[in-house]
């Protein structure tokens, strides 16, 4: 299993063809409390860079973009009774939805750990 | 006006006491002194409890004493709702509704106290920037209640309401000439609702000439309603940058220039309390381009009797009369939303309005809008807008006159510059160096001890006894802290202000931390919005009741 | 001028404290050519209290006002009486010179009220949430089709023929331009068009619009049309323009309406000549995060004393800017708390028998009228408010009647110019203001009328 990186503060778990998406630490702190998301449905397609969830604070509603095209086979259902979980364990028990990809070459321009710390360490 | 406002509070945060404040006794009430609880109606209300009496019933009611003859149909075959068919159709309500009632005494006691927890113009200076929290004068409460307009219905005949069309036509004719426009759409129910008004009315000026315009143009510094609205409205909002000194970008903006732009819509004098000098020179490149042009008038205040927005090529503008012409905000409205428009845009105005014919006032209603006002977009609300704020803002034009007006103007923006140059040394103004602002000052948190923000000072604002200022917006910069007088203060209520902002300001620099808490003495603390927002409970429900 | 603090030496000593010489300084940002030279044309310098009062007196008296004749006018807009009470408290400065409870702290008042208020509308409608209110039943009623075409993802509505008329004006103008589809259709003396809605909806539907009781007064079961709206994937939408009719009548969301909407004005706030007015808006909890407008909530604040913000934000324009549910910004506050008092004096016992006594009255007077000559009464089922059809065109009824001192309905006429099947009805609106001699001197004066 590889785990990349956008520069939209999105994880990406790779298994063979299918990945499962959150959103990083780095962004749950950014946000402060979040306080409901709305994740696709099983069944949804969802292309690269498209709207794919949303994500609310008290205080702000963030989209999140597809990291890379696909149909999603879960979205995570516990987060619509604990939105919290994304903020305890956002690249855990707080991912967002699972995926099948459409083109796995669309991983190619994405940052692995290292990469996204520094582009972290950047901003 | 909107702001974001966070409490900034989260459960793991202990609450804090100030030094010297730990020791207060609790009360068996929970009350102190003036400082009073007061439960939910639903707690101390009954379902049996009623503060109205119905003694002098016209008829007995439905099953309590009908006698032979009275009420009964003197025909039998006359179809009546009675009883029985309603019953027939299961219509009639079976279940309890749920309602608490309260005796008069009762309902004053509960209502008076739920006031006292409330701040307001009449205890203070309310320095919301952009919100224009200013006196309220009373004779316009008193004349709003006369018989004559506030107990006439809407679909009176036109003959039995020519007073009342009047005030319609006076106030209208007022806001023309003040804003040197060509005609005015009174209905429109409150600011967002105008902005809705006057972008129907581009939409509409582009249809009539067969042109499909996607795009308006908005700045970053805008209020939320301008992208809201424009989006309402089908249309695609793309962002204008400002300038280092908190003005539009005008080669920016037009660069953006071109046929699929509908318009623009700008803000004069602007978020930052800045008067938009290039106005003009935007408006002749919008129009050059087939565009529009949207003024948000939400700070007419500061110019009134003194500029009129006609004069710099604007082809609508919203008025908030709750703001310029002060009508009461009543904790959140209603407000009231007339839009001035251009000679190009007339003819597009909503439906109804006034016109006087002769001596006499006509409202033009859809089964003449055919005649003579086809190119109408339409109906905006079910009546003819908000007659009670239409008495009031008449009320303060007329007391202030030519001359009040003028001075209100002049007045607003020297308590403004007042401020900013009484706090210029303690508080970050971003844009004081580039000259005098109009009727508000803006400030950021720049130059605070670290870890201390907007919100704190804000707080710190509350325990000295003042509504905080506008905070975090315009977004433009950062920690915003927007501060509008108004021209209704005194220079010894400014003076007080300035030192309790100062105070504050000095606290937050120094890294007090008695401030990362407050309010103290509010009669809440910070309260948990992120527990609100995560579960929401916005409807009482017994104890045990469930959910 | 009374209203402005500040006396000419205290300006004086502002400027030096500015380092401006003149106020002209402070407007050096204003070119040249857009300053006003001289005062605004035509408008007389400032007036004393008493010259304003006079002047709005005069105009005062021109008007027929409700309270001063019999009175019969509904049709979205109804006179009831308000106790003093209600009015007393809306003019405490902390409730009327207030602002939006964006600090809560210091705004517990208001946010409080917002929450009983919310609770009222809910249990009122029949529905599991409010929201703090809308400017009208008007606009409220476009906000629903919008919100149904958001949950639904469907953007076709069907609106009944007995929908205020207004109203539908109102949604075909925000259609017109977000691109919204409607099915409107004019009333029908003869019948409602509720089988015509059963056979229309469909699969692409998003709502289905019916007002109880409809613009004729007339009242009926919406528990068939709600059950096939959920069939086919649609939202039931109920209007309700007289809120008092609930103490007699189900509420829609017991028949399975989605969200229900209505104009608030009855309770609290009076007839205003058109507004401000006070628009509700309830819907079943699966739907808040769809609804538009201000809702206010439950929390607890840092001593752990229970307390009230507004809540779920990012529905609206100041957080979500062109994303937000909608452009609102405001919501009727001082009208909402008015609502709110008149609806906590009255009580579950005071509403049930304000609605008895409305009703009781408006059948006394259908039973008398429909015996004027040539007078039919065109309603079976109605709470206080019915219409009369009359052997000739109502409308130039309606003014001689005005002419007797009679405020005697609101003429089809009026609402649905051109509809000559309309055109001889009357709608007349029977409230507990209405005494049996007002009743009878409407009788007596239609007779003459009609003669």
């Amino acid at each position: 299993m590889t785990r990349y990186f956008t520069d939209e503060h999105e994880w990406i778990d790779v298994d063979g063809s299918t990945a499962t998406v959150g959103i990083t630490s780095y962004a749950q702190e950014q946000l402060g409390d979040i306080v409901f998301v709305e994740v696709p449905a099983s069944g949804a397609s969802v292309s690269k860079g498209g709207e794919a969830a949303v994500v609310e604070s008290v205080k702000a509603a963030s989209d999140v973009y597809a990291p890379v095209s696909g149909t999603v086979t879960e979205g995570n259902a516990a987060l619509a009774d604990d939105p919290s979980l994304v903020n305890s364990d956002p690249e855990g028990a707080g991912w967002f939805f699972k995926l099948t990809l459409a083109d796995p070459g669309e991983l190619d321009g994405l940052m692995d750990e290292a990469g996204y710390k520094a582009f972290v360490a950047g901003l | 006006m909107t702001q974001l406002n966070q409490s900034g509070w989260k459960p793991e945060m202990k609450a804090l006491s100030p030094s010297g404040e730990g020791g207060y006794v609790e009360t068996f009430t929970g009350n102190r002194a003036l400082m009073l609880e007061e439960p939910l109606i639903f707690e101390i209300g009954g379902r049996e409890t009623c503060g109205v009496d119905f003694v002098d019933l016209p008829l007995p009611l439905r099953g309590e004493g009908r006698g032979e003859g009275a009420g009964k149909p003197s025909q039998a075959d006359t179809p009546l709702s009675q009883p029985s068919p309603l019953k027939e159709r299961g219509l009639e309500r079976a279940t309890p509704i749920g309602l608490p009632g309260l005796s008069e005494p009762e309902t004053i006691r509960h209502y008076t106290r739920l006031s006292r927890q409330n701040y307001a113009i009449d205890l203070g200076l309310f320095p919301l920037g952009s919100c224009t929290m200013k006196h309220n004068p009373r004779l316009n409460e008193k004349v709003a209640r006369m018989a004559g307009f506030a107990d006439v219905h809407p679909l009176a005949p036109h003959e039995t309401v020519q007073g009342a069309l009047a005030v319609i036509h006076e106030l209208a004719h007022w806001l023309v000439t003040l804003t040197g426009m060509k005609a005015v759409a009174m209905s429109p129910k409150a600011g967002a609702h105008g902005e809705l008004c006057g972008v129907l009315a581009i939409k509409a000026a582009l249809q009539a000439r067969g042109e499909n315009r996607p795009v308006i143009l908005v700045p970053e510094s805008a209020h939320g309603t301008n992208p809201a609205t424009a989006a309402f409205a089908g249309f695609r909002v793309e962002s204008i940058p400002a300038t280092a000194e908190g003005r539009v970008d005008v080669e920016a903006l037009k660069a953006k220039l071109g046929p699929d732009v509908a318009g623009v819509m700008i803000t004069n004098p602007n978020t930052c309390g800045l008067f938009e000098r290039d106005l003009k020179t935007i408006s002749d490149a919008v129009h050059a381009a087939g565009g529009y042009v949207y003024c948000d008038g939400a700070n007419f205040n500061a110019i009134v009797g003194r500029v009129r927005p006609g004069d710099l090529g604007v082809d609508a503008m919203h008025i908030n009369l709750h703001k310029t012409f002060s009508t009461p905000h009543g904790g959140g409205g209603p407000g009231s939303g007339p839009v001035v428009l251009s000679e190009a845009l007339a003819p597009f105005a909503p439906l109804p309005f006034v016109v006087k014919r002769g001596e006499e006032f006509v409202l033009i209603e859809e089964e003449t809008a055919g005649e003579h006002h086809g190119q109408s977009f339409g109906r905006m609300t079910a009546f003819h807008g908000q007659m009670g704020m239409f008495t009031r803002a008449l009320a303060y034009i007329l007391s202030h006159g030519a001359d009040g007006l003028r001075q209100v103007a002049e007045d607003a923006v020297l308590n403004a510059n007042y401020i900013l140059r009484s706090l210029d040394d303690v508080l970050d103004a971003p844009f004081g160096g580039s000259g005098p602002c109009m009727h508000e000052a803006l400030f950021t948190d720049d130059n605070l001890a670290e870890g201390f923000s907007t919100l704190d000072i804000a707080k710190g604002l509350i325990d000295e006894g003042y509504h905080p200022m506008t905070v975090y917006f315009p977004l433009v910069v950062h920690g915003a802290m927007l501060v509008e007088p108004t021209e209704t203060e005194s220079k010894a209520t400014l003076d007080q202000f300035i030192g309790a902002l100062r105070s504050v300001a000095n606290r937050a620099r120094q890294g007090d931390l008695a401030l990362k808490s407050a309010p103290h003495f509010a009669p809440r603390r910070r309260l948990d919005e992120t527990l609100a927002a995560r579960k929401p409970v916005l409807v009482w429900k017994e104890e045990g009741a469930g959910d | 001028m009374r209203y402005l603090p500040l006396t000419p030496a205290d300006r004086q000593s502002m400027l030096a404290t500015i380092g401006a010489a003149s106020i002209d300084d402070l407007f050096v940002d204003v070119p040249a050519d857009a300053r006003l030279s001289g005062p605004i044309a035509g408008l007389p310098n400032h007036a004393s209290e008493m010259a304003v009062e006079r002047h709005f007196s005069a105009l005062a008296r021109q008007n027929m006002a409700a309270s001063h004749h019999p009175f019969f006018l509904g049709a979205g807009a109804y006179k009831h009486h308000v106790p003093a009470t209600v009015d007393h408290i809306i003019q405490r400065g902390e409730f009327l010179t207030a602002y939006t409870p964006y600090q809560p702290e210091i705004a517990q008042g208001t946010l409080q009220m917002l929450f009983e208020f919310q609770t009222q509308v809910a249990r009122l409608f029949g529905c599991d949430v409010a929201n703090a209110s809308m400017y009208d039943g008007s606009t409220a009623c476009y906000e629903a089709i919008s919100m149904a075409g958001r949950v639904t993802k469907r953007h076709k509505a069907l609106l009944s023929s007995g929908l205020h008329p207004h109203y539908v004006s109102v949604a075909k103008t925000m259609a017109h331009f977000t691109g919204d589809t409607l099915e409107t259709a004019t009333p029908a003396l003869d019948g409602t068009d509720m089988a015509h809605l059963l056979d229309a909806v469909d699969g692409e539907t998003a709502c289905v619009v019916v007002q109880y009781p409809d613009i004729l007064g007339r009242v009926e079961d919406l528990g068939p049309i709600a059950a096939k709206c959920h069939e086919k994937g649609a939202l039931l939408v109920a209007v309700v323009t007289e809120p008092v009719a609930l103490g007699l009548f189900k509420s829609p969301g017991e028949m399975g309406a989605d969200i229900v909407v209505g104009e608030g004005q009855s309770l609290g706030v009076g007839l205003q000549f058109g507004g401000p007015y006070v628009g509700l808006f309830a819907c079943k909890e699966k739907f808040v995060r769809q609804m538009p407008g201000r809702l206010c909530g439950q929390t607890v604040d840092a001593s752990g004393k229970r307390g009230f913000v507004l809540t779920l934000s990012t529905r609206e324009q100041h957080i979500r800017r062109e994303k937000a549910t909608s452009n609102i910004c405001t919501n009727a506050g001082l009208c909402a708390l008015a609502f709110s008092i008149h609806m906590t004096l009255l009580g579950e016992r005071g509403l049930r028998t304000l609605a008895e006594v409305n009703h009781a009255n408006a059948v006394a007077a259908a039973e008398r009228l429909a015996r004027v000559p040539g007078v039919s009464l065109a309603t079976r089922t109605f709470f206080n408010e019915f219409t009369l059809n009359l052997p000739k065109e109502a409308r130039p009824v309606v003014r001689a009647l005005a002419d007797k001192g009679v405020l005697g309905g609101v003429s089809l006429g009026r609402l649905y110019p051109g509809a000559a099947a309309l055109a001889n009805g009357l709608v007349v609106a029977v409230t507990e203001v209405v005494t049996p001699e007002d009743i009878e001197t409407l009788a007596t004066a239609l007779e003459e009328v009609l003669a």
